[in-house]
């Protein structure tokens, strides 16, 4: 057993330089990464939810005395492996920007107001088949510095666990079309139209509920750990 | 249904810290510290410090930086490591924000020896993931030690060119229990960071 997760999932990742997204300028790396086996300390990873997942911490709408302002939205969908099983138990943590597209941030200082109720942090855990829920704000697109007229489609960034340290992911969830797309760099940082499209989430009219919120379902892919070198098909 | 490939990376923006580290100025963010020390915890406490820094050696004030290890006696907090852990309640992992002058540390503890692939003695180390704005995907490296005899046959560290090996070797503090590395994004003294 050498290379249990396949490395080839990785090109499904954005380029580390991607030039028209300023800040990976000065922070990629210019020598090339080195390859080695994993060992137990890649294999192995940490397994967090039970104990940091408080109840409530998956609805970010009654975090504060009062309801926030904005659009209230359901997103929900499965974290699995590429394999397409469902990974339990991972701890999935977002974090966004508001309905009017601003961060509780210090250093979020574009002239959009801040919401006294809500703070724009939630964490849950997927259950035993990999699914996870969240109830949150939709958030706004907003400006930023990278060039000209520079927007940030609406975004929910996630973090997630797997069964290994390299299968930890960090990535970002948008909204079906988003008429920023084609003008972001850091969504087309990503060169293959198709590992593009799997940050879209999909409008869930089905799980949409009456009088309440729009859903939108986002299945979260980790790398697969079957394709060994030892496996035959 | 099987998925056609995996979900890509994004950047962790500047934006994470009232969502993801505990830097005091939320209070979202309890579920994280920069320590893995827990009560009952055996092994050699150890501090570790030091600095992030872009290709102009400017400091990076918007790092995440995340450890995993295994204990001191290498076994790993993990259901797929079946032997029981010594200590019930370690849990190998921990995350830091790096501050406004690019710091960051760590408290834990040591770790012990872990086996290679062919069942080879890895030297003590750490593995960091390191993330922070204009990084599209976090990168993976190590955390060695500077007083461990071991480093010169680990079957990873001799893979690097022999002139990196530095960027990866934490070094011990004369009369402390504290170990200073410093990491380069980019440029001459680089940090080795690896494809996994």
């Amino acid at each position: 057993m050498t290379f249990i997760y396949p490395v080839d999932s990785n090109k499904s990742h954005p380029l580390p330089l991607s030039p028209e997204y300023k800040s990976s300028i000065k922070r990629a790396p210019n020598k090339p990464l080195i390859p080695m086996r994993h060992t137990l300390s890649e294999l192995t990873g940490p397994v967090y939810g039970h104990e940091t997942v408080r109840e409530g911490d998956s609805d970010l709408t009654t975090q504060h005395t009062g309801e926030p302002i904005g659009e209230r939205i359901i997103v929900h969908g499965h974290v699995r492996d590429e394999d397409g099983r469902g990974v339990p138990d991972t701890l999935v943590e977002i974090w966004q920007a508001n309905a009017c597209g601003r961060y509780v941030h210090v250093r979020d200082q574009h002239p959009a107001p801040l919401d006294p109720n809500f703070t724009g942090a939630g964490r849950t855990e997927s259950d035993a088949s990999g699914y996870y829920r969240f109830v949150t704000i939709k958030p706004g697109a907003y400006p930023w510095g990278n060039h000209h007229n520079a927007w940030r489609p609406a975004h929910i960034h996630l973090s997630v666990f797997g069964y290994s340290f390299v299968t930890r992911l960090v990535t970002q969830m948008y909204f079906p079309n988003d008429p920023l797309f084609p003008f972001d760099p850091i969504f087309n940082s990503v060169p293959d139209e198709k590992a593009r499209a799997r940050m879209v989430s999909s409008f869930d009219l089905e799980n949409t509920k009456p009088e309440w919120a729009l859903c939108y379902r986002f299945d979260i892919v980790l790398r697969g750990k079957n394709a060994t070198p030892m496996e035959t098909k | 249904m099987k998925p056609t490939g995996i979900t890509p990376s994004q950047t962790v923006g500047p934006f994470f810290k009232y969502g993801l580290t505990p830097s005091g100025d939320y209070a979202w963010n309890d579920a994280f510290t920069n320590s893995t020390l827990t009560p009952d915890v055996t092994g050699d406490r150890v501090r570790i410090e030091g600095r992030v820094f872009d290709g102009d050696g400017v400091v990076v004030p918007d790092a995440m930086l995340e450890i995993w290890q295994a204990d001191a006696q290498g076994r790993f907090a993990d259901p797929q490591d079946k032997r029981a852990l010594p200590n019930a309640s370690f849990r190998g992992f921990a995350r830091c924000g790096t501050d406004k002058d690019g710091n960051y540390s760590f408290d834990t503890i040591k770790p012990g020896v872990v086996p290679d692939p062919d069942g080879k003695p890895q030297a003590p180390h750490i593995v960091l993931a390191v993330f922070a704005r204009g990084m599209l995907r976090h990168l993976y490296t190590r955390i060695y030690f500077s007083d461990e005899a071991g480093n010169a046959a680990d079957p990873v560290l001799t893979l690097v060119p022999a002139d990196r090996r530095a960027t990866l070797i934490a070094v011990r503090e004369a009369g402390k229990a504290v170990y200073r590395l410093d990491l380069r994004l980019q440029g001459d003294d680089e940090t080795v960071f690896f494809d996994v």
